[in-house]
Parts: structure tokens; C-alpha cells; sequence
């Protein structure tokens, strides 16, 4: 009888220490997981920033700017454009 | 010795057993007290227990984007720090204060006045400061100043798109323009939730949600960024070469009834709103009102047209370019003996538009610039969007039926305007507006008969040519049809003498209209203020952009357009 009770005994204490160490894991998993979240938000944020910094440097009036100052480039005449249509067949 | 002597007295019984009950009336009342916490007054010691470990986090809500209808950003949120103080806990010693005035752009004696009221326990140092100075400022460690996350917003097209998109306040709540209008769908909801945190503050378990937080959602407007630039551009150069106070520009999508783009000059850059006036803020093609002039003719003509009595080629007596009704004369710039109901149009005839509108019944007129929109807010959700003024018609006097006819005594916003000119552009149709992108051809509301839509605008299409009022209007490859407008300025109850609104509002192509574009500019001083002068280019330059970017196939030869010399243009008066 006294064995048995100690073989519980130590079962329960194994299972004790059990649940300490997986709640342990979960709480490190947890806070992996809340540590990618934030990074998910930073990169969301960096996204945003970086969309920011591709509508500034892709502004209308500064590749017109470039492309007529720099590159000398200006709008075709109309003369000259063909418009080619989706289902345009030669 | 004697017990006494001993220093021993026997004391009495009682006394030990007083002490036993005591003490167990100590011990039960404790026990009775830790019984009632334990299992009826609960939440006290849990309360306690939660403050050790468990704290309720915010969960903030970025605010949506907003974009354009190709994708790119007109708005964008990032984040910023924003720098607080406890003023009873930042020491008094000079060398860290001065680090931080300087790192906060602020001089001493300000950082001191704002730290001056020990009493508070919150001031704000310095909202929205860049990470770099928020780093900085972590970095020198002083005792009671914190940083707190906020976002800014950011408007990379600047002035160009200021006074459609708005903006928004320093608490991130939309102020003017869209970021007004969808504040509930940018904003989104910000949610908390409760989490258990460990020794190190490191969340550990997720305990509940309380609410959840909601990302406001992005936002894609009608506007397309490269033609709101074309016309920004077009726009600000005609109002700085004709010296004028402003000017609107409005182009619409027909098919859609999308606003491809909505600028205003003068504009304002809202990432920096330090000094701004009223008169940058404006709005004007939205929530300005102006008597339009000579581009509501087409309306009196078209309401002519469907009461069935005349056709484009009736014939009208217009001799001799004057007519006077009840002490007030109204004038015609060309004078003419005799107009067709297309010539009126074409050449700009206020008396001729002045009798056919008195040779029809007053609700006939009223009844169909009600039905284009006129007096009634288009259903934008727009912020301000004026409904301008249209009186019911029991109340016209013959003059004012007169007046109107060439868009006299009535105003309405440029957006109107443009709106009320895709009838002709849809053969009779009034699509209804919309800022938000909704590429699906758009339905819209019959207002006035097919054929009497092509007669008009047959007309319009004679305006811009030579002999019209607006050949410069034209645009090399496609046919256009539009109205130009002159009208007298309203100033203190009368009329100003030598301010004028100069407008334009066109359809191209004519064959088959795709675009509507409307251009208003205010009181042009140098010397020609004629809308056909001031407003027609600019519809051109942008129409021509607008048309090119759409890939809208041409439907005129491609020959160069002869622009007539300046003195030959007919003018009108209105």
C-alpha cells in the first residue's frame, strides 16, 4: 500500500513538473509569437514608409521634370501615336 | 525564602484562560476574515493578484492609406514619437535639461515654462518628433520624460491632391476633404487586450481580448494622380498668367462618373499647414457657388428643345442685340439680326437665350436644372459640397426667368456644372458622381431625350469650332464639344464691372464622350478675361492629357488646328 502511494506520489509530482515546464514552453512560444506580430508591424510600417518614399521620388511633376530637363524627352504628337487596341489584329 | 520573596506570584486561573480565549477570538476572526475573501469577497485579492502580473494592453489601429485609382499613395501613415514629461520628476540640474531643449528645438526658457506647473502629471514636451530625435532623446535617460507612439500623416503628391484628400488632425482624425468623409472607414477601431506579463515585461499569455482592434481600411479614390498633376499644373500656369485669384478644375469619367481629378488653385502643402489662409483652404469647385454665365445656355437649349415648339434651325429674332425687360437691358457682345437655335449656342447670344426661355413656361426650365442637379448637393459625402441656388419657379419674375437663361441669378458649383454636362455627353443620361474608384459603367438617371442630347451637343460642337466662341478648346485628333462662359462677378448685391468668372466646360470626344471637363477661373485681370481665352486652353491641355492617358481612340484627323487670330473670336458677354 505504501508503495503504491509513493509510485502515485511521484507520478503526481512528475506530472506536476510537467505542467510547469510545457507551461513554461507556452509562455516562450507566446512571447515568439508576439514578437514576430510586432515584427509584422514594423515591416507593415516600413511598407507604408516605403510606399511613402516611392510616391515622392515617382511624383508626377519630378519625372516630368527629369524626363523633359535631363532627358530631353517630351509627349509624342498625336500625329505620330498609333493607338494599338486589346484585340488589334494585323 | 518565601515565594514572594521569590519574585513568583500565583496568579489567578482566569487570567491564562482569558488569554486562551483571546487569543482563539484573535485567531477565528482572522480565519472567519480569510474565509469571506477567500469565498465571497473575491474580487478584492484577485484584483490585487491581477495588478501584480496582468495589465491591459492598447492595441492601436493604423489608419488606412489612401490611394489613387492606379495604386499609388496620396496618404500615408507612419509613426512618430511624441515626447512627455512628469514635470515634478525631471531634475532640476542644467546640463540634461539643456540637452533635451536643444534636442526639442525648443530654448531653455521654453522647455522650463512648460515644466514650470509641478502640479500637473502629464504635459506634452513636443508632439510628432522623427525616431531619430526620439532615440536621441531615449539615449540621454532623464528622469520623467517619456515618449509615446503616435501616428503622422503623410501626403507624398503635396499640393496637388491637398484639397481633395484633406486632412487630418494631430490626434489622427481626418479634418478636411476624403479624410473627412471616410474618417470611420480610415480610422478603424483601436482594441485592448489583457495579457500577463512577466518579470521582465515580456508578455507571456494572452488572457483575454477585450476588444478587438480593427486596422482602418485603405481607400482607393477616382482620383488618377498623373491627370490631377496635369491639371494642377495647367491650371496654376493659366491663373498665374492671367493674374487671376483662383481657378477650379474638375475632369469626369462619363462612362463611370468617376472625378479623375479635382484641383483648386491656390493650394496648400498639408504636410506643412504652419501658415495657411483661408483662401488656400478653399475648395472651390465643390463648395464655392458662382453664377455660371453663358455655360448654362446649353440647359435653357435643351429644355427649349424638348418642349418640341423648336429645332436647332428655328430661327430667332435677336435684333437688335439688345432687348430691355422691366428697366434692365440685356446685351448680346455680337449682335445679330437673326440667330438659329444652333447659332445662339454657337455664338453666345443672351438675347437669344433670353427669349427662348421666356417663350417657355418658368417650371419647364426649373424643372429640368432641378433634374441635372442644380440646387441639390451632389451625393458625394463630401464635406461642404455646396448645393447652390435655384429658387422655385413660382417665384421667377420674368427678368430673373430671362437672367437665367444665361446663367444669371443662379449658382451652382463647378462640380455641378460638370456633373449636369454629362447629360449631353450620355444622350440624355445624368450619371450620378463618385470620389471612390468604381471602375463598373455606371447607370445613370434619363433626364432628357437622346436626340435632344446629340442636338445640343452637335451645338457645342459648333461652339468650338471657328466661328464659335471656344476654338481653343480644340485638341488635335479629337472632336470637342463644349460651352465657354464669362460672367459677371456678384459682389455686395450687384454686379462688379470689370470682375469676371471666365469658365469652360467641354466633352471630348464628341462622337462618343468620354470625359467632361470644367475649368473656372476667377477674376482674370490681364487683359482678356473671356472664358474662351482664359478657360478653353486649359481644357484643352488637360482633355488632351486626360484622353491620351485613358487611350481613347481618335475621331478627328490629325491635322494641325489653325487657331483663328485673337480679334476674330466671337466673345460673349456672359
Amino acid at each position: 500500500m505504501a508503495k503504491l502511494n509513493l509510485l502515485l506520489l511521484a507520478v503526481v509530482v512528475a506530472c506536476a513538473l510537467g505542467l510547469v515546464t510545457s507551461q513554461h514552453e507556452a509562455r516562450k512560444l507566446f512571447s515568439e509569437l508576439e514578437r514576430e506580430h510586432g515584427r509584422a508591424r514594423e515591416l507593415d510600417v516600413e511598407f507604408g514608409r516605403l510606399q511613402l518614399e516611392a510616391s515622392t521620388w515617382g511624383l508626377h511633376s519630378r519625372v516630368e521634370k527629369i524626363a523633359v530637363g535631363t532627358l530631353g524627352l517630351r509627349v509624342p504628337e498625336p500625329r505620330r501615336t498609333h493607338l494599338v487596341t486589346r484585340d488589334a489584329r494585323r | 525564602m518565601s515565594r514572594a520573596a521569590q519574585g513568583l506570584v500565583r496568579l489567578p486561573a482566569w487570567r491564562a484562560r482569558a488569554l486562551l480565549a483571546g487569543l482563539l477570538g484573535g485567531f477565528a476572526a482572522l480565519v472567519l476574515r480569510a474565509g469571506y475573501l477567500q469565498a465571497v469577497d473575491t474580487g478584492f485579492l484577485q484584483e490585487k493578484g491581477d495588478a501584480r502580473y496582468s495589465r491591459v494592453l492598447d492595441v492601436p489601429a493604423t489608419r488606412g492609406r489612401i490611394l489613387d485609382r492606379q495604386g499609388e499613395a496620396l496618404a500615408v501613415s507612419t509613426p512618430v514619437k511624441s515626447i512627455w514629461a512628469i514635470p515634478a520628476d525631471v531634475g532640476a540640474a542644467p546640463a540634461p535639461r539643456r540637452k533635451l531643449a536643444a534636442l526639442l528645438g525648443l530654448s531653455g526658457a521654453e522647455l522650463s515654462r512648460k515644466l514650470a506647473d509641478a502640479s500637473r502629471d502629464f504635459v506634452y514636451l513636443k508632439r510628432q518628433v522623427s525616431p531619430e530625435t526620439a532615440a536621441a532623446i531615449e539615449r540621454l535617460k532623464v528622469p520623467g520624460v517619456y515618449e509615446q507612439q503616435e501616428f503622422r500623416r503623410y501626403y507624398p503628391a503635396g499640393e496637388v491632391t491637398a484639397h481633395v484628400i484633406g486632412f487630418t488632425g494631430v490626434d489622427d482624425s481626418g479634418q478636411e476633404g476624403v479624410e473627412l468623409a471616410y474618417q470611420e472607414l480610415l480610422a478603424g477601431r483601436p482594441g485592448s487586450r489583457r495579457v500577463i506579463k512577466d518579470r521582465l515585461g515580456r508578455v507571456v499569455e494572452d488572457v483575454e481580448s477585450i476588444r478587438a482592434a480593427q486596422d482602418g481600411r485603405d481607400l482607393a479614390l477616382s482620383i488618377d494622380s498623373k491627370m490631377q498633376s496635369l491639371a494642377y499644373s495647367a491650371l496654376r500656369d493659366a491663373v498665374r498668367l492671367h493674374k487671376a485669384k483662383a481657378g477650379a478644375l474638375v475632369a469626369l469619367d462619363v462612362r463611370t462618373g468617376e472625378i479623375l481629378a479635382l484641383v483648386n488653385v491656390p493650394s496648400f502643402n498639408p504636410n506643412n499647414r504652419a501658415r495657411l489662409t483661408g483662401a488656400q483652404l478653399r475648395n472651390r469647385a465643390l463648395t464655392d457657388l458662382f453664377e455660371p454665365g453663358s455655360t448654362l445656355k446649353p440647359f435653357t437649349i435643351a429644355a427649349a428643345l424638348e418642349t418640341g415648339r423648336v429645332t436647332p434651325r428655328t430661327p430667332i429674332a435677336t435684333a437688335p442685340g439688345r432687348m430691355t425687360l422691366a428697366r434692365y437691358t440685356i446685351r448680346d457682345v455680337h449682335p445679330a439680326a437673326m440667330l438659329t437655335v444652333a447659332q445662339v449656342i454657337q455664338k453666345s447670344s443672351n438675347v437669344g437665350a433670353a427669349k427662348l426661355a421666356l417663350a417657355m413656361p418658368p417650371e419647364v426650365m426649373w424643372d429640368l436644372f432641378r433634374r441635372v442637379g442644380f440646387g441639390a448637393a451632389p451625393e458625394l459625402g463630401f464635406p461642404g459640397a455646396a448645393a447652390g441656388k435655384l429658387r422655385p419657379w413660382r417665384t421667377w419674375r420674368p427678368i430673373e426667368q430671362a437672367t437665367m437663361a444665361y446663367g444669371h441669378g443662379i449658382s451652382l458649383s463647378l462640380v455641378q456644372l460638370a456633373h449636369a454636362y454629362t447629360v449631353f455627353a450620355r444622350d440624355g443620361e445624368l450619371v450620378p458622381l463618385t470620389l471612390v474608384k468604381s471602375p463598373a459603367e455606371a447607370s445613370g438617371e434619363k433626364v432628357l431625350s437622346a436626340e435632344t442630347a446629340r442636338e445640343v451637343r452637335a451645338m457645342l460642337e459648333l461652339a468650338v469650332q471657328p466661328g464659335g466662341t471656344g476654338p481653343r478648346a480644340r485638341i488635335m485628333g479629337y472632336r470637342v464639344a463644349g460651352k465657354t462662359g464669362t460672367a459677371h462677378k456678384q459682389e455686395n448685391g450687384g454686379y462688379a464691372a470689370q470682375k469676371y468668372i471666365a469658365s469652360f466646360v467641354g466633352l471630348a470626344p464628341a462622337s462618343a464622350p468620354r470625359v467632361v471637363v470644367a475649368v473656372m477661373i476667377d477674376e482674370p485681370s490681364s487683359d482678356d478675361y473671356y472664358g474662351g481665352a482664359v478657360a478653353a486652353p486649359v481644357f484643352a491641355q488637360v482633355a488632351q492629357g486626360v484622353l491620351r492617358m485613358l487611350g481613347v481612340p481618335h475621331d478627328a484627323p490629325l491635322e494641325p488646328l489653325d487657331m483663328p487670330p485673337g480679334a476674330d473670336e466671337p466673345k460673349e458677354s456672359t
